[in-house]
């Protein structure tokens, strides 16, 4: 397990042999009466970059804080590279954490900052030193070691906090919000920096966001959380196209939720009769439930069609007219009201310039998809 | 709206005029020449140089400054640590209670402090033997527990703004409690702390009425002596020390609002 792992080829909670290098055993946490995480279990790989999705309050930021020691699991186990963490404190843990707040120590300069941690593990100056230098200049701030950290920049100021995280080379570095205090676009710079800065190191990372785009970026995998518990793992992907239950299929992107009961539940398809949708959509994938249970079809905005022609072999059409047009630059969203009053929303790539081929207000339009784009959600 | 600015400056200049005219006045007289306080007979440095050959006031100061320097070392260990357990500690039956008492002092009329203080140490004295009759002692310990109250006001207001994330990041990077609490709590509190001492310090070199209680014969601070000096008529050289003390009172004042004022902005960021 001694080779780097890079995280963008390497699939390791595929294969039934690898070991977890961090596993949590059915953790649990309690404030008082308030359940803030409750019976989760995950494999963290090698070399992984996992992301905790969730909104504020899911408890994500909680499972972090017991995974570096702050807070103790009520119940379960925490187990990083096969030690069991119990009863362990913060600073004996071979884990380091990039704080929210970034949490730079203000009396103190850049370069001390970051040879803190070493200094505390007592290694020689001119070791010291050239790590610092190193690091310094892996995250492209070499200019800045005598600077305090009030005279840098927000963007600056994570690069010195990610830094001083990776300096000691923790086997486990779990980052709070990375890139929260960013604006978008330096964002986005960052996050692709991060991805090359894990890779050239083979840190595993456990990241906790509430950005989904970010997650989607970022992560080897996600875990999508909310009122404590993990509601599904998965590749950015899978947790895309094959969510696992509504509150996955809202809260990662935008959807189209029809309602309605299993009509059919064949080998490898099902028809859900929606009401609410006037049709009875066809989903190539078999499900197990039974005739007559609500269920819901789930359908992604980008992947309905929309025209004011007929749109020819799709299983599942509708009609509709134009209620909402707004204009994003390379992609236009529509509002569509189908007869029956349920709204359902379009994303269109905006291909040419011309204003021709676009649709108006009130225009009668129909909308369809392919049998494969919907899938159907429980719960 | 200019008209209004015009009524806010009147009243602005007014309001100073009434607060430091006195002091003024002051501070002008102790350069006069006459040895009669109110008749102006030209500019002279003398009383200032009486002052400095007067073996009772330079007693007395250097008593005075003694008191101030260990009371507010005082003050300033009682209040942090009375700022850790309100700030820090997970709430905790009579923690209001506490914080009450802690900032009583602030409120409490002197006459009573200096009352209780003294039927306080008279009691153990009879009771346990200390302290051994009053002194600079006991002005220290009296001093302190007003100076503590400031203090503690002081601090508390510097540990909640305080991110707790930075002390969090010492431990997450191998610093034990102990460690922490002197790498990084208190440097980031150091300006707090700076203030808090000078602004007891000023108190205690100010105060007369609890020292008039808890002091003993040959602990006389500085106020006493002005005071009792003043009660025979008031003489050309208390002006001059007045006059100094005054600047020194308020150089403490501006260091310490500087600093705090430093310290906030910083932590802004």
């Amino acid at each position: 397990m001694s080779e780097v792992i890079s995280s963008s080829d390497a699939r390791p909670w595929t294969d039934p042999n690898a070991v977890p290098f961090l596993q949590i055993k059915n953790v649990t946490k309690k404030f008082g009466a308030f359940t803030s995480v409750y019976d989760v279990s995950l494999d963290i790989y090698k070399g992984e970059i996992f992301c905790l999705l969730g909104g504020s309050g899911c408890g994500k930021s909680t499972l972090l804080r017991m995974l570096s020691g702050f807070e103790a699991p009520t119940s379960g186990q925490i187990i990083i590279d096969g030690q069991d963490q119990a009863g362990i404190p913060p600073y004996n843990r071979p884990t380091n954490m990039m704080f929210q707040t970034y949490a730079l120590f203000p009396h103190m300069t850049v370069e001390k900052n970051i040879a803190y941690g070493l200094k505390r593990d007592g290694l020689p100056k001119a070791e010291i030193a050239t790590r610092v230098t190193d690091i310094l200049s892996l995250v492209q701030m070499e200019g800045f070691a005598r600077r305090k950290p009030h005279q840098l920049s927000g963007g600056q100021r994570q690069r010195v906090a990610l830094a001083r995280s990776l300096v000691k080379k923790p086997k486990l570095l779990l980052l709070d919000e990375p890139l929260g205090a960013l604006d978008k676009k330096l964002r986005e710079e960052t996050q692709f920096e991060l991805i090359k800065i894990q890779e050239s190191l083979g840190v595993t990372f456990v990241v906790v966001t509430h950005d989904q785009e970010e997650a989607m970026t970022l992560s080897s995998r996600i875990g999508v959380m909310t009122a404590g518990e993990i509601v599904q793992v998965g590749t950015p992907r899978e947790i895309y196209e094959y969510p696992r239950n509504r509150f996955v299929a809202d809260f990662i992107g935008s959807v189209n939720i029809f309602e309605g009961r299993i009509a059919e539940d064949g080998e490898s398809h099902v028809i859900v009769a929606s009401p609410e949708a006037g049709l009875d959509i066809y989903v190539p994938h078999s499900i197990s439930g039974v005739i007559g249970q609500k269920v819901a079809v789930a359908v992604r905005p980008e992947k309905v069609m929309i025209s004011k022609d007929d749109l020819g072999g799709l299983r599942n059409k509708l009609t509709g007219t134009v209620d909402e047009i707004a204009y994003m630059g390379d992609a236009s969203v529509y509002q569509i009201r189908l007869d029956n009053g349920k709204r359902v929303r379009v994303t269109q790539t905006n291909l040419t310039r011309s204003e021709e081929s676009t649709l108006n207000y009130g225009d009668r339009v129909n909308l369809g998809w392919d049998g494969s784009a919907g899938v159907v959600v429980t719960s | 709206m200019k008209r209004k600015s015009r009524f806010l400056a009147i009243v602005g200049v007014v309001g100073f005029v009434f607060l430091y005219a006195p002091i003024l006045s002051l501070v002008i007289f102790s350069f006069n020449e006459s040895r009669l306080v109110t008749v102006w007979g030209g500019f002279s440095t003398k009383w200032y140089g009486e002052l400095f050959r007067d073996p009772q006031i330079l007693d007395a100061a250097w008593v005075s400054l003694r008191i101030a320097l260990a009371s507010a070392t005082l003050s300033i260990v009682i209040g942090t640590v009375a700022s850790f357990v309100l700030i820090r500690f997970q709430r905790f039956r009579s923690k209001t209670l506490l914080s009450m008492m802690i900032t009583a002092p602030l409120v409490m009329p002197e006459v009573i402090i200096g009352l209780s203080l003294l039927l306080m140490f008279v009691a153990m004295e009879s009771l346990i033997g200390w302290p051994g009759g009053r002194g600079i002692l006991t002005i220290i310990i009296a001093h302190s527990t007003f100076g503590a109250a400031y203090a503690a006001v002081i601090i508390q207001s510097r540990l909640v703004d305080m991110d707790l994330s930075i002390e969090e990041a010492a431990l997450d990077l191998g610093a034990r409690p102990v460690r922490v609490f002197f790498d990084v709590t208190l440097p980031v509190i150091a300006p707090a702390l700076l203030s808090g001492w000078l602004l007891a310090f000023t108190l205690s070199l100010d105060d007369l009425v609890v020292a008039s209680f808890v002091s003993g014969p040959g602990a006389s601070t500085l106020p006493m002596v002005i005071f009792s000096k003043v009660r025979l008529g008031v003489s050309p050289d208390v002006n001059a020390l007045a006059a100094i003390i005054i600047g020194v009172a308020s150089l403490g004042i501006i260091i310490a609002a500087l600093q705090l004022n430093r310290s906030s902005k910083v932590s802004q960021q």
